[in-house]
């Protein structure tokens, strides 16, 4: 055993007061409405930019029935002319108006080419405004002119497992009594319009239907039934890239499937803060470039304005606070007591890398380091 | 960049979607070792977005076990004390795979779907690319669906093919022009140039640069992929490809600018090295081989077979981040038939579930590496289903037809991979390098390739595979060596018939002939495994003599005799049939799942009991 020994481990930042910085950017280049140094609210927009419209390929040589070079003879249109649907782009008459061709667009939009090799015309149809809001209450920190924004606030920041849904914002209110309790339907008002919602450690399939219909804004909870989320989302998971889900609300799952108690810490935070006004993002990406949902609670306080701390590289050593992320252990808290070097066999016959920990109820117990993540240091 | 010496120490690492993974080898009195090795979390991902930093943190814990120094500590870049100045301090060779942030993800386009759609995309997975969609002219897709996908996927690259040379041109034009409107936007932000590889009609090579002439593309001309209907000549696509990869993908991913700078020869894909070294050892064995290599995000396998290679990625069948889309793709009853426990939908996709949104942790319990290892087998089934898609003679060529070929025809498969053929399956990855039991390697393997006749199946010890192979382009001799004596675990032979039957029927009277002259004879039933344990030093004479409705490779009925070798599991009398038979009703399943686990030696017994009830 050695106490030099260490390890690194991602962990999910759970944290009642840092100073955060949110990058906003646009998806393509556009307009900022707001100058560095001003106050937003979570719905101010501060940027705006026109996404371009889908391209239709009009095939005219095809569809009257000539060669490629000859389209530019019977073309109505020229480049950069505004069509709309039906508008002739294309045609010919012949026999004294016995034959006529025409081809039509088949959407409202812009000329935007020709192909003289192929004899096609492609029509893209208007561009669509994109409006980009602050998403969390806070001033604005850095701008880059047509790009992006930085909002920055002092806030408790929360990051959970895995989401489902997309930015909304809301009053924070907390129903369970404890992180172990259950979330019923019973525990849910129609009071509760409007607002994220914070539970314990499970909520039922009954309670999701029951925040839908009371026009919850989001769910924050330790687990749900696996079988209950598809339910609700009307389909089964693949890969875990969400966001986009269209289920009325945002729910954020703090620990993971399954009946799992909200962290001790991360549910004092939402009781120390409740009442208070959050930001809530169910965007998760477990792949490529890892994005955990969140819950931002801006605070207006004092604090050295500074970025975040990086959280993802824990180095783990005695004394180490932790949490056993995998059955039969899994939710559990406890301190690091060894992190001995040798490899040991576990009960699947395994030989890995391991930790003890102690846990809350004085047991000690040996699981892989893989297996824990750091909760504080 | 070439090293004339011959190394002492050489380090590798391959840089996965979720782990990093050293290994050290070092020439001790002679002879090539794996010394040891060392894994870290992935940092390609916000916080850290610097692969260095896990590089560097595997490699710590490598000189942790070894009290080898490797790393510089006197910068905070990546760097290594190189050369080996003696005892215990330095290294000579460092070589690296990558498969992280997603591998390398292309879109394939071709004219003709079965035609230079399927070259194309050959080619690309040749390459160790994931596929992420193939486009062709006759898929069935409106133009504008075609553009709505191109302009939904971000890819790092697209091939375009199309046409033979002085055919006609005016179909891959249009495809071309479909990419060119589409706009489609690279994951790596808007400075990126997209690479476009074209491999299509030589006579319209002008014609395509300039529809994709704008700031948007970057095109590479390359020979075409079928020059001419009968002709697939995929090798200067795929070569452009692996250049683009390291020009552009590579490039743009977090911190491998630093680590291009600290490697003896340029990164390969994971696949891509996989392969080469798959590839490298059925060549000079001048065997069969099927192999298999399960990642976290993907599923790769490889195929040597009467000399032709091919590699396939199965993009999102993988035992981590992807987990949850093989419960989907396979159905949760294809996974449940493989668990022989009293377990509810829900406690099963909750494993699964939590193991996708965590990925790098790891069973602890016998309950959950069960549900692994069931998700595993339909990974490996669904990633070989997809690579016999592609394993199959050229579409669109008139053969000559004879009296044989009509019988040929109403085969359902098309594939020219023989099961009854394969001489080698070799399996690596995490999920079977970290098996605690190599049955449990060897048999997940059997039931998800599912081989007919005599097979030998061997696994990756540590999972070192990719390392050697990116090895293999320094010192071929070297990788070589410590594959054959280091990384392949054999396993051992398994004897499998075709055909099916009744539970309990007999299947075939088997004679096992030792070196010694001592001769054992077993019946196999069917539905039933019976395993012999006989060391991997050891060859014995295998002769079968199957019923009528059971084919060991020479046809029903017929008698077949066989010199094998055994192996760490040893030789494994498989009379489950083809496809292999798993009753319906849970009660009877869960009786067979246990004969075979016990048979196999697969886990522990008293866990064993304890399921069994």
């Amino acid at each position: 055993m050695s106490e030099e020994s260490f390890a690194y481990t991602p962990g999910l930042a759970v944290t009642s007061l840092t100073y955060i910085v949110k990058e906003r950017s646009l998806p393509i280049k556009g307009e900022i409405l707001v100058e560095e140094g001003q106050k937003v609210d979570f719905d101010t927009i501060v940027g705006r930019c026109y996404l371009e419209g889908p391209p239709y390929i009009v095939k005219i040589a095809e569809l009257l029935g000539i060669e490629p070079e000859e389209v530019p003879r019977y073309l109505k249109v020229k480049i950069g002319d505004v069509v709309k649907k039906g508008t002739v782009l294309a045609g010919y008459t012949a026999f004294l108006g016995l034959i006529k061709k025409t081809v039509e667009s088949p959407v409202d939009g812009v000329v935007e080419g020709f192909n003289e090799l192929t004899g096609h015309l492609t029509v893209r149809s208007p561009p669509r405004v994109i409006e980009l809001s602050a998403y969390v209450r806070g001033k604005v920190v850095k701008v880059v002119p047509g790009e992006s924004v930085a909002v920055g606030t002092p806030a408790a920041f929360i990051q959970g497992i895995i989401g489902f849904g997309g930015e909304r914002h809301g009053v924070i209110e907390v129903v369970s009594s404890s992180n172990q309790d259950v979330v019923g339907p019973e525990h849910i008002g129609e009071h509760h319009a409007g607002k994220i919602i914070v539970g314990g450690s499970l909520i039922t399939y009954e309670a999701l239907e029951k925040a839908r219909k009371v026009g919850v804004v989001g769910v924050v909870v330790g687990g749900a039934k696996i079988t209950d989320i598809e339910r609700i989302l009307g389909y089964r998971i693949g890969v875990a890239i969400t966001g986009r889900e269209n289920i009325g609300f945002t729910l954020v799952l703090t620990e993971g499937f399954g009946k799992l108690p909200m962290s001790q810490r991360a549910f004092k935070i939402f009781k120390e803060h409740e009442g208070m006004e959050a930001a809530i993002n169910g965007t998760t990406q477990v792949r490529a470039g890892v994005i955990r949902p969140e819950i931002i609670i801006p605070k207006e306080v004092e604090v050295p304005t500074e970025a975040l701390e990086p959280l993802g590289e824990g180095k783990m050593k005695v004394g180490s606070v932790v949490r056993i992320i995998r059955y039969p252990y899994f939710g559990e808290i406890g301190t690091v007591v060894e992190l001995p070097i040798e490899l040991h066999q576990i009960e699947t016959e395994s030989p890995v890398r391991v930790v003890k920990v102690r846990l809350q109820d004085g047991r000690v117990v040996t699981v892989p380091r893989a297996n824990v993540e750091i909760i504080s240091e | 960049m070439a090293i004339d010496k011959e190394p002492r120490y050489v380090l590798a690492t391959d840089v996965g979607s979720t782990t990093t993974k050293a290994r050290f080898f070092g020439k001790v009195n002679g002879e090539w070792k794996f010394l040891a090795s060392g894994e870290a979390p992935t940092t390609v991902e916000k916080p850290v977005e610097d692969v260095t930093r896990g590089v560097r943190n595997a490699v710590r814990e490598v000189e942790e076990l070894t009290g080898h120094k490797i790393l510089d500590d006197s910068t905070e870049e990546l760097r290594f004390v190189m050369p080996y100045l003696g005892g215990k301090v330095g290294i000579d060779v460092y070589v690296s795979t990558s498969s992280a942030g997603g591998g390398l993800q292309m879109l394939v386009t071709g004219v003709v779907k079965s035609i230079t759609a399927e070259s194309a995309q050959r080619a690309a997975l040749g390459a160790g690319a994931i596929v992420m969609d193939v486009l062709a002219v006759d898929d069935g897709r409106e133009i504008y669906e075609k553009v709505n996908t191109l302009r939904f996927l971000r890819p790092d690259m697209i091939l375009l093919a199309g046409g033979t040379d002085g055919g006609d041109k005016v179909h891959v034009l249009e495809m071309a022009e479909v990419i060119a409107v589409s706009k489609p936007r690279p994951r790596f932000g808007v400075s990126y140039r997209l690479p476009v590889v074209y491999a299509g009609n030589r006579d319209a090579r002008e014609d395509v640069k300039k529809i994709l002439s704008s700031d948007l593309f970057d095109v590479r001309i390359v020979d075409n992929i079928r020059p001419q209907i009968e002709v697939e000549k995929v090798e200067p696509a795929r070569n452009a490809i692996l250049e683009l990869f390291m020009e552009h993908v590579m490039a743009h991913a977090p911190g491998y600018e630093k680590l291009k700078k600290v490697v003896s020869t340029d990164i390969m894909p994971t696949p891509a090295a996989e392969g080469l070294m798959i590839r490298t050892f059925a060549e000079m064995r001048n065997v069969n081989v099927l192999g298999v290599g399960m990642g976290g995000a993907t599923t790769n396998v490889y195929s040597v077979f009467d000399g032709r290679f091919l590699r396939t990625v199965s993009a999102n069948l993988g035992m981590s981040y992807s987990i949850g889309n093989v419960l989907k793709e396979a159905g949760l009853d294809n996974v449940k038939r493989w668990i022989p426990l009293d377990m509810s939908d829900d406690e099963i996709m909750s494993i699964i579930y939590n193991k996708m949104i965590r990925p790098t942790t790891i069973p602890m319990t016998l309950e959950d590496l069960l549900v692994e290892h069931a998700t595993a087998r339909e990974s490996i089934r669904m990633a070989f289903n997809h690579h016999k898609y592609l394993a199959r003679e050229l579409k669109g060529v008139k053969k000559e037809r004879t009296i044989s070929d009509i019988f040929e025809e109403v085969k359902a498969e098309e594939t020219y991979i023989d099961m009854k053929r394969v001489d080698y399956i070799i399996g690596t990855g995490g999920l079977l390098s970290r098996a605690p039991r190599r049955a449990q390697s060897m048999l997940i393997l059997v039931d998800a390739f599912q081989p007919i006749g005599f097979t030998y199946i061997m696994q990756d010890s540590v999972f070192m595979i990719p390392h050697l192979g990116v090895l293999s382009k320094l010192y071929k001799e070297i990788a070589l060596e410590i594959f054959e004596k280091e990384c392949l675990v054999p396993l051992g032979t398994v004897v499998a018939a075709a055909g099916t039957g009744t539970p309990g029927e007999k299947v075939a009277d088997v004679t096992v002939e030792y070196s010694e002259g001592e001769k054992e004879r077993f019946e196999l039933t069917f539905g039933n495994i019976i395993r012999i344990p006989v060391s991997q030093h050891k060859e014995v004479s295998v002769t079968v003599e199957p019923t009528k409705k059971f084919d060991f490779g020479q046809g029903f009925g017929r008698k077949v005799s066989k010199v094998v070798k055994g192996g760490i599991v040893g030789i494994v009398l498989d009379g489950r049939g083809r496809p292999i038979y798993v009753p319906q009703d849970l009660g009877e399943r869960r009786k067979f799942l246990l004969s075979w686990f016990k048979a196999m030696d697969m886990y522990p017994e008293k866990f064993l009991e304890r399921i069994g009830g």
